[in-house]
C-alpha cells in the first residue's frame, strides 16, 4: 500500500504569482525559484490538507491532457525537489495548521 | 582677524536621505566633500549620524567578504577594510576604517539598502537618467551596457547614475534619484529625481529593439540586480515582495541596442 503524501508550503519562504508563473524566494538563503503554470497549481494547492494525488486528480488531470500516472510522477518529482530546498514540507499525515503559507500578497 | 574653524563634519544626502559624518581629521571631511560634490551639504538636520574613527590600515584581507548582521538590535557591518555598527532606532553609528573613500562609500550603500528595504525601495545595478521629466532605468549585469548607454545620452538627458540606481517608493509610484555611486564612467550623477516611466533590461545587439517581457522574467531580472547585503530573513522577504510589486507597477522591457546614440531616439 502506498502511503499518501501531504504537501504544505514552508513558512520560511515568500512567494508571488507573476503572470502564469510563481516566484518563490527562500528566506533562509535568498535562493530564487520559478514555478511554471502546472507547478504553480500544485504550489497553490499545497496547504497541507490534501494529499498530492488528490491535488493531481482535481487540479491537474482536469485541466491538462495528461496521463494520471505521468502527472503524479511529475508532481512527486516536483515536490521532492522543492522539499529538498526546504520550501515545501512533505508528510504522510495532514499538515493542516502546522504551516500557514506566507505569500507576498499578504 | 578672521578665524577659520576646522570642519569636522559634513552631511551627505543621497536620495533625500542624509547622513552626517563626523571625523576629527579635517582632511578626511574635505576628501568626502570633494568625492560627493553635489551631494554634500553642511549644517542642518540629518537622518543618520556616523562617527568615523580613522585608523591605520589593518593587515586583514581588505577583500574579505562583507557581512551585515543584526546583533542585539544593532546592525554590524564588517568587511576586511572596515568595521561599523549602527543603531536603527537612534539612527546613530560609528565606523572604524583607514582614511580611504571606499570604506565609507560601502557604508553609505549598505545603510541606504537597509533604509530602502523597509520602505519598498532599492539600490539597483542600473544606469538611470531623466528625459522630459521622466526617469528611465537601465538594468544589467556588468558588461550589459549600463555605462555605454549612459555615455551615449544626448544633451537633453540628465544622467542620474551609470552604475547604481536609487529607487524610492512614494505611494503607488516610484522615483529615481541621482547618486554619486559611479561605474566606469567615473562621473557622479546629478542630484535630482523624477518618477520612473520604465525599466529596461539591457542587452547589446545588432539592432535597436524594445520588446515587452513577461512579469516573471521582469521579476527575475529585477531581483538579480538588486543590491542587498543584510543577512536578515524578514528584510530579504520584504525586498522580494517589494521587487514583485515594482515589476507589477512599472513597465519593464528588454532593450537590445547598438552601441551608438541612435538608441536614445527610441527612448522618449
Amino acid at each position: 500500500m502506498t502511503c499518501k503524501l501531504y504537501v504544505a508550503r514552508s513558512r520560511s519562504v515568500a512567494s508571488r504569482k507573476l503572470g502564469e508563473e510563481t516566484m518563490i524566494m527562500s528566506g533562509l538563503d535568498s535562493t530564487l525559484f520559478t514555478l511554471d503554470e502546472v507547478a504553480t497549481i500544485i504550489w497553490e494547492a499545497a496547504d497541507g490538507s490534501k494529499p498530492l494525488e488528490e491535488i493531481v486528480d482535481s487540479k491537474i488531470c482536469t485541466q491538462f491532457k495528461v496521463e494520471r500516472a505521468e502527472a503524479l510522477r511529475d508532481a512527486e518529482a516536483l515536490v521532492e525537489g522543492l522539499a529538498g530546498h526546504g520550501i515545501l514540507l512533505l508528510s504522510s499525515e495532514s499538515l493542516t495548521g502546522a504551516n500557514s503559507p506566507r505569500k507576498a500578497e499578504e | 582677524m578672521t578665524v577659520t574653524l576646522a570642519r569636522t563634519e559634513t552631511i551627505i544626502e543621497i536620495g533625500g536621505a542624509s547622513v552626517r559624518v563626523h571625523a576629527s581629521d579635517t582632511s578626511f571631511i574635505e576628501m568626502l566633500e570633494r568625492r560627493y560634490a553635489g551631494f554634500a551639504t553642511s549644517g542642518g538636520r540629518a537622518d543618520f549620524d556616523f562617527d568615523v574613527e580613522l585608523a591605520e590600515p589593518v593587515a586583514a584581507d581588505a577583500d574579505a567578504d562583507l557581512r551585515v548582521t543584526l546583533d542585539s538590535g544593532r546592525w554590524r557591518l564588517e568587511r576586511g577594510d572596515f568595521a561599523a555598527e549602527f543603531d536603527p532606532h537612534s539612527r546613530r553609528g560609528r565606523i572604524r576604517q583607514s582614511p580611504n573613500p571606499f570604506s565609507i562609500d560601502a557604508l553609505f550603500r549598505i545603510l541606504h539598502t537597509l533604509m530602502l528595504a523597509q520602505e519598498g525601495g532599492f539600490l539597483l545595478h542600473a544606469a538611470s537618467a531623466i528625459r522630459d521629466g521622466k526617469a528611465f532605468v537601465f538594468a544589467g549585469a556588468s558588461g550589459a551596457g549600463k555605462t555605454t548607454i549612459a555615455s551615449l545620452a544626448p544633451p537633453d538627458v540628465t544622467l542620474l547614475t551609470d552604475e547604481i540606481s536609487y529607487i524610492r517608493k512614494d505611494g503607488n509610484r516610484y522615483t529615481a534619484f541621482g547618486t554619486p555611486f559611479t561605474g566606469e564612467l567615473g562621473k557622479s550623477g546629478e542630484n535630482v529625481s523624477a518618477p520612473i516611466a520604465a525599466l529596461y533590461l539591457l542587452e547589446k545587439g545588432r539592432q535597436n529593439h524594445i520588446a515587452p517581457v513577461s512579469s516573471a522574467e521582469a521579476g527575475r531580472a529585477f531581483l538579480s540586480n538588486i543590491l542587498f547585503f543584510a543577512e536578515d530573513q524578514e528584510l530579504v522577504r520584504s525586498v522580494f515582495c517589494s521587487a514583485c510589486e515594482f515589476v507589477g507597477q512599472v513597465p519593464v522591457y528588454r532593450l537590445t541596442f547598438l552601441p551608438d546614440s541612435s538608441v536614445w531616439e527610441m527612448l522618449t
